[in-house]
């Protein structure tokens, strides 16, 4: 436990660092992930490719390969950021294409005959989507919802791979390279600290699915 | 003697042709109905008249053949669909309530969204149809804590509520219990007799006798018989509209 406690602040500043990515990465792909899923179901065939194409590409490409696309790749098109961004942003396009098929799912879960009163009574396609089915379809996949979003933030570790610095992944690089701290108390340190995120958002989950679900 | 807009028909159909793959649903049909009139279309099961009620504002798309509203040719897709919609009212079988609104919301979410009422005179208006159809002290609740026969009145509180010149009514009371029947029909008598234009599917012929203005017989896909309802129960001349009337009668 010492080599925690003797650097419980450098911790809790990777904490932070982590739950920033975090936070940003599920806004981020909570939007795109929606986007997508409205796309998949569009009438558009140009947007339902768009939207095919997107989630085979993005969700068959390992993170890792991704992130550094993103990193090394985006740079050389004379786009510059800082590395936080990159990997927020990796961490967004590669999240958003599960978020898509969680919400697509439940788009599909919402009774047709939801979608066709809201027709009938003249309501266009994206009135349709944002007033009746999206509201009925994202109370439906909650659950699934969570399980893309905790793996988002265990995933958020990868990021550290990159070089953003000051999350929690550089937290153990620095403490058992640099310092050289052995590894395992570190390590279960990190771990300790990532259930800090993923266990009260699974509670945050559990409250979120009672409080918006609706009897059909 | 040219036609006045009062005099044109609200509804014409031509040849209206749909296909469900091999199966071919409608086969050719033509229905027209005029301002204020109250057509009842029955037929046995799979006769076509759920989908004829359906393409009449292109919930489902037709192969051949044209439909107009109001003189308008139904728009293919887009916000010119939408707009004719806004003035075909329509109630599904199994209601089809917003069910993560409350019945107020159901019933001013067109006129809000798509006639771009204010919210308050919205549900001032809301309120007064959903007393008007008996269910007006439900308005805060969402729709599974209502009753069949509630729910399908607020269905149509919430076709009415977007003033429609049209009303289209596909088996409305085929999914209720027996004793929420009658509740739903008067509704629909009293419509009648305040002039609104309906086309009802619908296998309650008893409503088909004492509301009907005509009743179109289908069978096949097409239609076999349009008579007055007076005429058409106690003389159908189709052998399959006596057929079918004989099979309801030894009940």
């Amino acid at each position: 436990m010492e080599p925690v406690l003797d650097n419980l602040d450098l911790f809790w500043s990777g904490f932070l660092r982590s739950l920033g990515i975090a936070v940003w990465a599920f806004v981020g792909s909570m939007v795109l992930g929606t986007v997508l899923a409205v796309f998949r179901v569009s009438p558009v065939p140009a947007l339902r490719a768009v939207g095919t194409v997107y989630v085979a590409v993005v969700r068959n490409t390992p993170l890792t390969a991704l992130l550094f696309l993103f990193a090394f790749g985006i740079p050389a098109l004379q786009v510059n950021a800082s590395f936080y961004v990159f990997g927020v942003s990796g961490l967004v396009v590669y999240t958003a294409a599960f978020v898509c098929e969680a919400i697509r799912s439940g788009i599909n879960a919402v009774a047709p005959g939801q979608a066709e009163a809201a027709r009938a009574i003249g309501l266009t396609f994206s009135q349709t989507l944002g007033q009746v089915v999206l509201p009925q379809a994202v109370r439906s996949v909650v659950p699934p919802l969570g399980n893309v979003q905790i793996a988002m933030v265990k995933n958020s570790a990868v990021v550290g791979a990159i070089g953003v610095g000051g999350e929690l992944f550089s937290v153990y690089a620095r403490l058992s390279s640099a310092q050289g701290y052995e590894r395992l108390p570190i390590l279960l340190g990190v771990a300790a600290f990532f259930l800090l995120v993923t266990l009260p958002a699974g509670a945050l989950l559990a409250a979120t699915e009672k409080r918006l679900a609706v009897a059909r | 003697m040219g036609t006045t807009a009062a005099e044109q028909p609200l509804v014409v159909a031509r040849g209206v042709v749909k296909r469900f793959g091999d199966h071919t649903a409608l086969k050719g049909v033509d229905l027209t109905v005029h301002r204020g009139e109250v057509v009842v279309v029955i037929g046995p099961s799979g006769s076509g008249k759920s989908t004829l009620c359906r393409t009449l504002n292109r919930l489902e798309t037709v192969d051949e053949g044209t439909i107009e509203i109001d003189g308008q040719p139904l728009p293919a897709e887009g916000r010119d669909l939408a707009r004719l919609r806004a003035d075909v009212g329509m109630v599904f079988q199994s209601f089809n309530l917003f069910a993560h609104k409350t019945v107020l919301e159901n019933v001013t979410l067109g006129p809000v969204k798509v006639r771009r009422q204010p919210r308050a005179k919205a549900e001032q208006r809301a309120r007064e149809l959903l007393d008007r159809v008996g269910v007006g002290s439900q308005a805060e609740k969402l729709p599974a804590q209502l009753s069949g026969g509630q729910q399908q009145r607020v269905a149509i509180a919430r076709a009415l509520a977007m003033d429609p010149k049209v009303m289209l009514f596909d088996e409305p009371t085929s999914a209720l219990d027996p004793e929420m029947i009658n509740e739903v029909l008067d509704v629909m008598t009293g419509l009648a007799k305040d002039g609104m234009t309906m086309v009802v599917v619908t296998h309650e012929m008893g409503f088909a006798r004492r509301a009907a203005d005509r009743v179109v017989f289908m069978a096949d896909g097409e239609v076999a018989e349009v008579a007055e309802p007076e005429a058409f129960f106690t003389a159908p001349t189709s052998r399959r509209a006596q057929d079918f009337l004989s099979k309801l009668l030894t009940h």
